[in-house]
């Protein structure tokens, strides 16, 4: 059939494919690297990125309350240790064993986080809500903290007073694309209209004060912000506490099998239990003034 | 003497990618034939080994590949595609009409014309100057958000009016193009027998300037079918969108394939009709100019 030259090239395919092949598999030999000591979590021990470094990835930007102050202090400054999120990693960090210094902060897309491949961060945390879907490419720590979804819009909309979800059905709503507060809208609120979804929620804020929503929703300390800082006259019609959705946890996000998880979260707990965690929600997340509440 | 063919064309007469042989010699289609369906044999074996062998493979697999998930992420992105070719129907049909104007303003002669013709260099250079993706967040957000009385605030309305305008501004310039590459002599001689200058483009030079352009303006439609996509920044919820909310979700990218595949069976064809129509309609010229 072939004329007698392509045996020829098919044998230098197959050598030049199982050169390749062999190249691959030398790399990819590294890429689990040595594992710490089973059950040691001194720094020396632990399976960073960069070793005696904790490499920590968030958004760009990364807004408050999470990280920064709703007054402005420390706005997409992570370093800055103002925010519950930058203050939470400080407080792991020194739990863990690590100096301030040690901690290391990179920024990465929400895409880029849950990508496969090796991730140059030991965690990352962007408000990342605990699914089941996600837990089959990512592993997750225990949750650092647990929100209620909350609805904003403009003071004087027709929704501003809700007193139940029915109230809502004619709303024309938006959240952030991969957010829990989008699966909430349409697993719960199921509005007549098709929820609008947006890349991040400076865009949803755009599109609510060009009029095309009546509505977003968000997580409730965002809402605080939001409402506080960025959109003028818009207020927080409610807050919602419902069996329907499943509680919205968020916790710090690794690759999966990282070998770090365990001793993160013996130091998350370990947070929990003196108190610090309720402290700093209490130094951040939480405003005075009371927020209707819709359940059911 | 036959100048090579830009057609795809394979291994001979109706051939696939490549020269066409010299004509008479049939064995040596045959073998050429032979070869090239070789050795694409060979090359995808040999891509597909070198990505199966790959250490995260599996993992790409589970990600990118999972069939579970791509029954699960396709309603919600086919729903979204449907919308994706309304959108690209109804702008393409308002954007061939538009852009034939503006070129048509362009192309006038005399100085009385001179304020529309400016009007119409400074839209497209205004316009084709902008990043389509900016026009579409400066009119979906900015526009309505102005609360004129009358005006629409519609996201799908602002998302497309911006690329109806970024994509007639582009095409007006292939029309003009075309209405450039009919010769002189065409314009003088309509002007001679007595018509005014709109005659001349409407009844001599626009019909066979829009011959000229047809493969141009079908590498429009192409471009313009993938990139309605990009009013998805305005929260609308197309097929990209629809696999973005499911990856998102899921953290599996299984949605961006589906929809990748969705964009491909519509475009592939249109390319496809391209290269085909190009190639006939040289092969009619070539046999009334010989």
């Amino acid at each position: 059939m072939a004329p007698r030259p392509m045996k020829r090239t098919v044998f230098t395919a197959l050598v030049l494919a199982l050169a390749m092949l062999a190249t691959a598999c030398g790399s990819g030999d590294d890429v689990t690297g040595p594992t710490a000591d089973e059950g040691s979590c001194d720094v020396a021990d632990l399976n960073l990125v960069t070793p005696g470094k904790l490499t920590v990835a968030t958004g760009e930007p990364a807004y408050p309350p999470w990280v920064g102050t709703t007054d402005g202090e420390g706005f997409d400054d992570p370093a800055s240790k103002l925010g519950y999120e930058a203050a939470l990693v400080y407080e792991l960090a020194a739990q863990m064993g690590f100096t301030d210094a040690d901690v290391v902060w990179t920024r990465v897309g929400f895409d880029e986080a849950i990508a496969p491949g090796t991730k140059p961060w030991d965690f990352n945390l962007q408000q990342y809500s605990i699914t089941e879907a996600r837990e089959q490419v990512v592993d997750f720590s225990a949750p650092y903290y647990t929100t209620r979804q909350a609805l904003v819009v403009f003071e004087g909309s027709p929704f501003a007073a809700p007193s139940s979800m029915a109230d809502l059905k004619d709303a024309a709503l938006g959240a952030q694309v991969g957010t829990t507060s989008l699966d909430f809208i349409e697993d719960v609120i199921k509005p007549s209209k098709e929820a609008a979804v947006y890349n991040d929620n400076a865009a949803a804020k755009a599109a609510m004060t060009a009029g095309q929503i009546d509505g977003i929703i968000v997580d409730l300390p965002t809402a605080y912000y939001i409402t506080a800082v960025e959109i003028e006259g818009s207020v927080i019609a409610a807050q919602f506490e419902t069996e329907a959705a499943d509680p919205d946890n968020y916790g710090l996000l690794f690759a999966e099998g990282n070998s770090l998880v365990p001793c993160v979260n013996t130091a998350l707990a370990a947070l929990r239990d003196s108190g610090k965690l309720d402290e700093l929600e209490q130094t951040y997340l939480t405003q005075g003034g009371s927020i209707p509440t819709i359940s059911g | 003497m036959r100048e090579p063919s830009s057609i795809d064309n394979v291994g001979g007469g109706p051939g696939l990618l490549g020269p066409p042989p010299a004509p008479g010699r049939r064995e040596e289609g045959t073998r050429a034939a032979l070869i090239a369906f070789a050795s694409t044999i060979i090359f995808t074996i040999v891509a597909l080994w070198v990505i199966l062998a790959s250490p995260n493979w599996p993992k790409i697999q589970q990600q990118f590949f999972d069939w579970g998930h791509f029954v699960e992420a396709f309603p919600a992105i086919l729903k979204g595609f449907w919308l994706d070719i309304k959108m690209f129907l109804g702008a393409e049909v308002i954007i061939l009409i538009l852009s034939l104007i503006i070129a048509m303003i362009r192309s006038l002669r005399g100085p009385a014309f001179f304020p529309i013709r400016a009007l119409a260099v400074v839209f497209i250079d205004i316009i084709r100057g902008v990043p389509v993706i900016l026009l579409i967040l400066l009119m979906g957000f900015g526009i309505p958000a102005l609360q004129l009385p009358g005006v629409p605030k519609s996201a799908l309305f602002w998302g497309l009016t911006a690329l109806i305008l970024s994509y007639s501004a582009y095409t007006a310039e292939v029309y003009r193009a075309g209405i450039e590459s009919v010769h002189e002599s065409q314009r003088m001689s309509a002007r001679s027998l007595g018509l005014t200058q709109g005659q001349a483009l409407r009844y001599v030079l626009v019909p066979q300037a829009i011959r000229n352009v047809v493969p141009a303006l079908l590498n429009g439609f192409v471009s313009l079918q993938k990139d309605v996509a990009l009013v998805l920044v305005l929260g609308i919820r197309e097929a990209v969108r629809a696999a973005d909310i499911y990856a998102a979700k899921t953290f599996n990218y299984t949605g961006y394939i589906a929809a990748t595949l969705l964009f491909l069976i519509v475009s592939i064809p249109v390319a496809r009709f391209t290269d085909w129509y190009t190639e006939r309609d040289r092969r009619r010229k070539q046999s009334v100019t010989a």
